[in-house]
Formats: C-alpha cells, sequence, structure tokens
C-alpha cells in the first residue's frame, strides 16, 4: 500500500504541473493586470509607475520565463509571486483563507453526511414508502436549487428575522464581526453565529446528492444474497440492517465524501461570496477579476493538492474499508 | 396495482419462428430492449409527469416569444407591477415585461444547456468507451489527461474565455461543455471497463465476432442507458451552472438574457420586489426539477438488475 501511495503521488505531481501550465496560460487570455488596475485614472498614471509596476509583476519577460521563474522561487525559496496588490503575501492570504473555508465546509459535509445517511438508510428500508417518496421528492428539490438561490433566500429570511424582532439573531455577512469582542468565549460565539448561515445553505446543497447516494448503495445491500443469508441465520433484524447492511453500505459514502470535501475546498464560491466570506472561493473569484496571475496560480496549487490528496484518501479507505480491494 | 399482468398480445397462442414450431401459450411477447424500457418508464408516473412539463416548457421557451404581447427588450409595461393580465409575473421598475424576460431567459437557458450535453455527450462518450474498451496504457494516459481537466478551474476557463468573447450563448456553452465532458467520459469508462469483462463478451468473442461487432453491437448498446441518464443529469447541471456562472457575472452577458442573469440582476430587490427574483428562480427550479425526475425514471428503466416492483 506504500509503493501505491507513493505511486499515486508521484503521477500527481505532473499532472498538478501540467495543470499549473494550462492555468499560467489562461491568465494571459484574461487580460492586461496593469492595464486593468490604472484604467480610468484622472489624471493619467505615468508611465514610469506603469513600467515600475509591469517590472514588479514580470509581466515583460517572455511567458516561459515568467513560469519558470515562477516555479523556481516557489519549490527553492516558497515564494508565491508578486499579487498585484503591492501589501498583500499571496501565501499568507491563502493560508488564512484556507482555515475560514475549511471549517465551513467540514461542519456543512460533516451535516450533510449524518443527514443523508439517516435518510437515506430509512428511505432503502422502507422503499416505495410515503418517508421514501417525501425524502426522495426533498432531495430532488435541493438538487435542483441553485445554491445561491438558497443562499439568498436564508439570507434575506435571516434579514427579515433579525428586523422583525430588533435583535441580531442571525449574523449574515463576513466570517467574523468586524470589531470582534475579545475572550474565548466570545471568539467561539462569533465563528459560530457567522457559520450558521452558510453551513446551512451548504449542507442542503451536499446532503441532496449524498441522500440519493446512500440510499441507491444501501438498497443494493439489503438485496444481495449475504443479507437474505444473515436474516435466515436467526439474526435480529436490526443487528443485521446495523452490522451487515449499513457497514457495506458505508463503504461508498466514504469515498464519496472524501472527494466532495476535497473538491470544496477549492472554495464554496457562491455560498462565499453571497455571505461575503474571505474564504478560498471569493479569493479566487477576486483574483480572476483582478487579472492577478500569481495569486490565481497559489489558488490552484492549494486546491489541486487537496483535490488529488483526497482522491488519494478515497482511494486508499477504500482498500481500507472493503478487504475485496487490494493495491498492490 | 399489480405489475404481473399477462400483456393481452401474449393471451393468444402466436405462431412465432420460421420453423412453424407453437410457441407454448404462457409464453410473454417478445420484446425489444428499447419496448421493455418505455413501458417500465412509462410505470414511473412522477417521471412521466415531469417529462411532459418538461417538454411543455421547452415549447413554451422557443414558441412562447412569438406568441407573447410584449417582447424581451420592450419597455411598454408601466413600472414595478406585482401582477397584472398584462403582466402575469409583473414587471421590473423600467417596465421590463418579466413573463417576457423569463420566457427569452428560459430559451437562453436551455440553448446553453443543449450545447454542453452536445459536447459533453459528443466528446465524453467516444473517447470514454475508447479508453474502457483498450485499457491499459492506453487508458491510462487518456485518463490522466481527464485528471488534468479536473484540476482547472471553471471560473478561471470562463473567465478568460467570458471576457475575451463577450458572453454569448454560444461562449457559455463551450466552457462548460468543453470541462463537463471528463464527467461523462468517466462514467462511459466505467460501463464499459465493467462490460467488458462479462460473460456475454466472452461468449460473443468465442463465436469469433470481431472488434468492431462487439463495440457496436454490445458494448455500446448496454452503455446507452448509462448515456441518456448522463444526458438529463448535463441537462440539469448545466441549467445550474450557467446560473451560477450568470451569478458569479461570467455568464450570459445584458442586453442578451437568461435565468441566472435575471435571478441575479433581482438579488437587491429580493426584499423590495420579490416576484423579479421569484419567478427565474421558479423557472429554474422546475427546469432542473423535471430533468431530473426523467432523468431517475430512466435510470430505473434502464437498469437490468431492476425488479422490485413499483407499487
Amino acid at each position: 500500500m506504500i509503493a501505491y501511495t507513493i505511486r499515486r503521488v508521484l503521477v500527481a505531481i505532473p499532472i498538478l504541473l501540467v495543470a499549473s501550465m494550462i492555468v499560467f496560460t489562461l491568465t494571459l487570455f484574461t487580460g492586461d493586470p496593469v492595464q486593468e488596475k490604472y484604467a480610468g485614472r484622472n489624471p493619467p498614471v505615468p508611465a514610469q509607475t506603469i513600467a515600475n509596476e509591469r517590472a514588479r509583476l514580470h509581466l515583460d519577460d517572455p511567458i516561459v520565463t515568467q513560469y519558470w521563474n515562477w516555479l523556481k522561487n516557489l519549490v527553492l525559496h516558497g515564494d508565491w509571486g508578486p499579487s498585484i496588490t503591492a501589501t498583500t503575501n499571496i501565501g499568507d492570504e491563502l493560508s488564512h483563507r484556507l482555515w475560514v473555508t475549511v471549517r465551513l465546509v467540514m461542519i456543512a459535509m460533516f451535516l450533510a453526511i449524518v443527514l443523508a445517511i439517516i435518510t437515506g438508510v430509512l428511505s432503502a428500508t422502507r422503499q416505495y414508502s410515503k418517508l421514501d417518496y417525501s425524502f426522495t421528492f426533498l432531495g430532488f428539490v435541493f438538487l435542483s436549487m441553485p445554491t445561491f438561490w438558497i443562499a439568498q433566500l436564508l439570507k434575506s429570511g435571516a434579514i427579515g428575522y433579525n428586523d422583525a424582532t430588533g435583535d441580531r439573531v442571525f449574523f449574515t455577512i463576513g466570517e467574523r464581526a468586524t470589531n470582534p469582542e475579545s475572550g474565548v468565549w466570545n471568539t467561539m460565539l462569533d465563528i459560530f453565529g457567522h457559520l450558521i448561515l452558510p453551513t446551512i445553505s451548504l449542507a442542503l446543497i451536499t446532503y441532496a446528492a449524498l441522500s440519493r447516494f446512500q440510499r441507491a448503495s444501501m438498497l443494493e445491500v439489503l438485496n444481495s444474497d449475504y443479507m437474505r443469508l444473515a436474516r435466515a441465520k436467526g439474526l435480529a433484524p436490526r443487528r443485521v440492517l446495523v452490522r451487515h447492511g449499513l457497514r457495506t453500505a458505508l463503504i461508498p459514502m466514504t469515498t464519496v465524501s472524501a472527494l466532495g470535501i476535497a473538491a470544496i475546498i477549492g472554495g464554496a464560491v457562491i455560498t462565499e461570496t453571497v455571505f461575503q466570506w474571505n474564504g478560498m472561493g471569493s479569493f479566487l473569484v477576486k483574483s480572476i477579476q483582478a487579472r492577478d496571475r500569481y495569486a490565481v496560480m497559489g489558488w490552484l496549487l492549494v486546491s489541486g493538492f487537496f483535490v488529488i490528496l483526497g482522491n488519494l484518501i478515497a482511494d486508499l479507505l477504500y482498500g481500507v474499508l472493503d478487504p475485496r480491494i487490494r493495491y498492490e | 396495482m399489480s405489475d404481473v399482468h399477462t400483456p393481452p398480445a401474449a393471451q393468444v397462442a402466436a405462431p412465432v419462428g420460421s420453423g412453424g414450431r407453437v410457441e407454448r401459450e404462457f409464453t410473454v411477447k417478445e420484446r425489444r430492449q428499447w419496448q421493455i424500457v418505455v413501458r417500465r418508464f412509462l410505470r414511473h408516473r412522477l417521471a412521466v409527469t415531469s417529462l411532459i412539463v418538461f417538454l411543455f416548457l421547452v415549447v413554451l421557451a422557443f414558441l412562447g416569444p412569438h406568441l407573447w404581447i410584449h417582447g424581451y427588450t420592450d419597455l411598454d409595461s408601466p413600472g414595478n407591477v406585482r401582477f397584472s393580465a398584462q403582466n402575469p409575473m409583473g414587471t421590473d421598475n423600467l417596465g421590463h415585461d418579466l413573463f417576457a424576460q423569463v420566457l427569452r431567459g428560459m430559451q437562453q437557458s436551455l440553448k446553453v444547456a443543449f450545447i454542453v450535453t452536445l459536447l459533453s455527450t459528443g466528446i465524453g462518450a467516444p473517447y470514454g468507451a475508447t479508453a474502457g474498451y483498450f485499457g491499459g496504457r492506453v487508458d491510462a494516459i487518456m485518463m490522466r489527461i481527464c485528471d488534468v481537466l479536473l484540476t482547472l478551474p471553471l471560473l478561471l476557463v470562463a473567465g478568460a474565455l467570458v471576457t475575451g468573447q463577450g458572453g454569448s450563448v454560444l461562449t457559455v456553452g463551450l466552457v462548460l461543455g468543453l470541462l463537463g465532458w471528463v464527467v461523462d467520459a468517466r462514467v462511459v469508462r466505467g460501463v464499459v471497463l465493467s462490460l467488458r469483462e462479462q460473460e456475454f463478451i466472452e461468449a460473443s468473442r468465442a463465436l469469433g465476432a470481431g472488434t468492431v461487432r462487439i463495440v457496436f453491437r454490445h458494448l455500446l448498446p448496454n452503455a446507452t442507458g448509462a448515456i441518456i441518464v448522463q444526458v438529463t443529469l448535463n441537462i440539469a447541471g448545466a441549467i445550474l451552472a450557467e446560473a451560477g456562472l450568470s451569478f458569479l457575472g461570467l455568464g450570459v452577458q445584458v442586453p442578451d438574457t437568461s435565468l441566472g442573469l435575471l435571478v441575479n440582476q433581482a438579488r437587491s430587490a429580493v426584499d423590495t420586489r420579490p416576484w423579479l427574483f421569484y419567478w427565474p428562480g421558479i423557472m429554474i427550479i422546475l427546469i432542473a426539477l423535471t430533468i431530473n425526475f426523467v432523468g431517475d425514471g430512466l435510470r430505473d428503466a434502464f437498469d437490468p438488475r431492476q425488479t422490485r416492483q413499483r407499487r
């Protein structure tokens, strides 16, 4: 398994490299960052300032040299390259925002997974009952809703509630208060309060897909021969369901969740935008809008790293949980 | 209601085959695969209803603008109407009729969805089938290319193309389709990989069937189910993805319109003129929901292991 892991990591490196080359080229097509930055300034920005800025961003080098220098500085010196905003350090910014997004994604995924397992199992054991139809219908409705629609509804509902009660019950903007009160307890309360709404909207969307998945995998297990055998041996129905059924039915769920978490760490872009969180997703949007090339590259590496890590964990978990699968 | 009824045709003993042998009386009627699928699908009432609603919405989106009294750019209505006979979905502050805009938006969103589906299935299915059939090194290389595409951020590709080319329906469809086919390729590859190892393929190989025959007569027909289900998922996914891109300002651009763009424009009005926000959103949900239900019905209909009966 160690050899397998090493081989997978070795395959991942060229994939990430090729992806970064493509992204580097793509950023060229989004336009000239310096021109964009100083566009419409009155009086016009002096030519010297523009030239300095271009030099700071290495815009005048050939594209291949630019890419090579970026890669070299990153690997050798841990330097993520210059941001279009001179005061921003891309590495620091990324690590701060990664933590913000991880906080959101982990809690939302946890909620979604627990809910999905419960309703998925209930649906499967009572297939085609009223309960099953209700859960299925609800799942499909959430699956068919645009994320920003749910998020916006929650947000304006919460604002309406706040206005009606005259009390700030829900926080609708940002991941922290602008002037947070000090103290551990207050900090916790502040973080938690801001988490509620984005977590709910992200969890609902994720739940929809996961519950369909859990239902299908549970159904497949329920109809299998070894379940019939377990029942025929006279085991208690509950034990058959939980020990023999659910345990097996959770295997695909584990891997799907690992993949899902990895994918969303790149940014719950829309949820973050609606609630004005400063996470990975809004970092990408902001960087693309500002044509901030090195920031986009930094984002790609971090999110690509998690996608590859998630894939690897999913595959390894599959091997651990399902003894029929062996990696050489 | 039970499904275990004898079809009417089978009650008459039908002479089948050229040998003049009379089939036994209780033999079920011979059916082609698609006939079985259609029958199974028709039993799924929610899916059938959804299909009808979906088709109605498509017809409405493409015929409606020609028949409706307002055009989507017309400013001939009074502003800020909530509901009236002339403006059933209300109007915005400038006097655009929302119903006309929603019709146009539906049309553009559906066009995006069709482009995406065409590209995804057109590239994805043959790509996946090739990778799955050949396996080994070919498969490994083809899948690594997919991995690269999967790491590319949709937003950046959309950002590069939409800012460069202008956010037309075609550009947005191209962006979503060119990144989206990877999923289809993986699904088809998975199906082909498992089919390739099954006994009936081995049997036909033993009977002397060549590669072409195996691919076209055995592998692809058996992957059709997965492909068709994937098509429905693509349509729903594209409608939602277009909405998401428009929300971030990277989708279809003004002066044209789409459902996503309409919702986005109405965001600031959600408390003051909520109808502007709700109607386009409801249409997005309705399209995505019906097509998702159709897909679910098709998945059940195509599943050969489907033995449990619907009540």
